[in-house]
């Protein structure tokens, strides 16, 4: 094996995870605390996106259209989470569902009547565009940014979970809302404040991704099936599991797109490896995900009994 | 409404409306989509999102043996017998309803939701990595299947052949429903436990309706690719079943007619707003959501319905 390529692909699927995790967290919360089927948790991800493209073109600073896109963002979440969500919560799951299905097509259809159909694409500030030198290859600064702002976040999300008093109301009505709630938590702003959060936290990963790819009007979509894969294996409402799934989905799609070619090369004819390699390596993480259900069907850290 | 069906053909030649042909074949093809994920959805109360994975692998089932009987190659697959592409598109359908459905129903409720979605994901991009088969940009067929006595080159005809099969499909699950196997069903609907208790192997059950669901809308998928004439990965892609579930749901989840019902109603609807704005998601999305609030009751005092 080719040691460039592994540490470049590693990179890859580290910086994949990170970003996983950034949309996955947020909804694995809402899943775990509010019993909430959100399908439109893309959305977020994809305003993310325009909205600190836009603002980056205007303001001439990239940095400054993401620092000024999240409280925007935040502002959809809060829309989102007290006109459509809220008088859904313990609703039937078919109803959230396609409420938020509908909140998809809505969502999609604005953001093409603003942005058009083509997508928006940022240029980096000269600072971040720069390489770096580690060991025998070159990464790229901005790949190595994201993967460190989003392993900051998921700190902060950590010590704000489990050290601090919000954090602990918050696993208390993970854990059995309705016993929070008899014990007089205000779990209606304990529900807005975590679906702000994970819209922000989705925003984030929008605005951090568009440098790279671009801003387009199917990457919530594209996203949010992945990060519910990531949910499954982590187990629902588990922040840990969805750190734990997103590094193994992001490495797992990363390096099987690499060397599934080359395995399959060692064990079958080459014209057999040149088509199914490709299609295996397209299906990798859901079979992953098919195996980690056999194996454990409640994820990897399976949410602990609850009430209702 | 079904005796209006049958005659459409006649009316259209009379009305000289060729166009409403294709409408109403549309139509009647995801009616019966609908119809097979009514004995899931509507019977089972299952809700599962990956469905229009079912109508690709059906396509596919009559696009790939079509592509190879012209140029060559997998001499085993090659045919242009539309009996061998319909057995196919049944066979294929069932089998990744067995395997798909064994494990997604290792889970329930929310789990239920994002692993059907998931799987039906795993399809589209497999079909998007088959570049043999036109990969992304999708498959002409130049050929459509042969049937002994049907032309299916004869738009009318297409037309009887899927009223047919889509009138035999609501016959079944009428019987169906009433029969011992329909009733088990609907008592894991309303209580899996006692279900269980009672002495009923609910998954069995569950699995055995789910395989049906696939192999028949396999069938639809296979009439499609023939209707069309092209085919592309996009006929799976996770918004198609969130389709299908708002047909569904439209006509009356359970209700035999009723996906005819919402089939209609939704290709009314795509045609309507599609020709009075380009943005016709955006109207169709908002109905969705209210649609949505006014299921789960939040428009009137009384409570939501049953939880799935």
């Amino acid at each position: 094996m080719n040691t460039a390529l592994f540490v470049t692909q590693l990179v890859n699927g580290l910086q994949l995870g990170v970003l996983l995790f950034l949309v996955a967290s947020g909804l694995t919360l809402v899943f775990g605390i509010l019993d909430f089927v959100n399908l439109a948790h893309g959305v977020f991800y994809m305003l993310g996106a325009f909205i600190s493209a836009s603002l980056a073109a205007l303001s001439g600073s990239w940095p400054l259209g993401v620092m000024l896109a999240l409280p925007l963002v935040a502002l959809a979440g809060a829309a989102t989470e007290r006109l459509v969500a809220r008088p859904l919560y313990g609703k039937s799951h078919l109803a959230q569902v396609l409420a938020t299905f509908g909140l998809i097509l809505l969502a999609d259809a604005l953001a093409m009547l603003i942005w058009g159909v083509e997508g928006r694409t940022v240029a980096l500030p000269a600072w971040l565009q720069g390489r770096v030198a580690a060991g025998v290859v070159e990464l790229p600064v901005y790949r190595l940014v994201i993967i460190f702002s989003g392993l900051a976040v998921a700190a902060a999300l950590y010590v704000w979970v489990h050290h601090t008093r919000f954090g602990m109301l918050v696993r208390a009505a993970a854990a059995n809302r309705a016993m929070a709630e008899a014990l007089g938590v205000d779990t209606a702003r304990l529900h807005a404040v975590v679906f702000i959060l994970g819209a922000v936290l989705a925003g984030l990963a929008g605005a951090l991704i568009t440098p790279i790819t671009e801003a387009s009007l199917s990457m919530g979509s594209d996203i949010i099936i992945v990060a519910f894969v990531v949910i499954i294996i982590g187990g629902t409402g588990s922040l840990k599991g969805a750190f734990a799934a997103a590094m193994l989905v992001g490495l797992v799609d990363a390096l099987g797109r690499a060397w599934l070619d080359d395995l399959f090369k060692l064990a079958f004819p080459a014209e057999i490896a040149e088509t199914a390699a490709p299609a295996i390596s397209a299906m990798s993480i859901y079979i992953l995900m098919a195996a980690i259900l056999v194996l454990r069907p409640g994820g990897l850290f399976p949410p602990r009994a609850r009430g209702r | 409404m079904m005796a209006a069906l049958a005659l459409l053909p006649l009316i259209a030649q009379l009305a000289h409306q060729p166009f409403w042909l294709d409408l109403a074949t549309r139509l009647v093809i995801l009616a019966m989509a609908a119809a097979s994920l009514n004995i899931i959805l509507g019977l089972g109360g299952l809700v599962s999102f990956g469905h229009a994975a079912f109508l690709g692998i059906g396509a596919y089932a009559v696009g790939i043996p079509v592509h190879h009987s012209i140029y060559g190659g997998a001499s085993w697959l090659a045919s242009d017998n539309g009996l061998f592409h319909f057995a196919l598109a049944v066979g294929a359908g069932a089998l990744f309803a067995l395997v798909t459905g064994a494990l997604s129903l290792r889970t329930k409720g929310v789990h239920f939701i994002m692993i059907t979605m998931a799987f039906g994901q795993m399809i589209y991009y497999l079909l998007e990595s088959l570049e043999t088969y036109g990969g992304n940009d999708g498959l002409t067929l130049d050929v459509r299947s042969a049937l002994p006595g049907i032309d299916l080159d004869n738009p009318a005809q297409l037309y009887w052949l899927a009223f047919v099969i889509l009138a035999g499909v609501l016959v079944m699950t009428w019987r169906l429903r009433d029969a011992r196997f329909g009733l088990a069903l609907a008592g894991a609907r309303e209580n899996a436990r006692r279900m269980a208790a009672l002495g009923h192997d609910v998954t069995r059950i569950r699995l055995a309706a789910y395989v049906l669901a696939g192999a028949i809308c396999a069938l639809a998928g296979a009439l499609m690719a023939n209707s069309t004439a092209f085919i592309t990965p996009a006929m799976t892609s996770w918004p198609r079943s969130g389709e299908l579930m708002f047909m569904v749901i439209l006509g009356g989840a359970g209700r035999i007619l009723g996906p005819v019902l919402g089939a209609g109603l939704f290709v009314l609807l795509e045609e309507a707003l599609s020709s009075f704005t380009t943005y016709w998601h955006l109207p169709f999305g908002l109905l969705l959501i209210l649609a949505a609030l006014w299921q789960a009751g939040v428009f009137t005092t009384r409570s939501g319905g049953a939880r799935t």
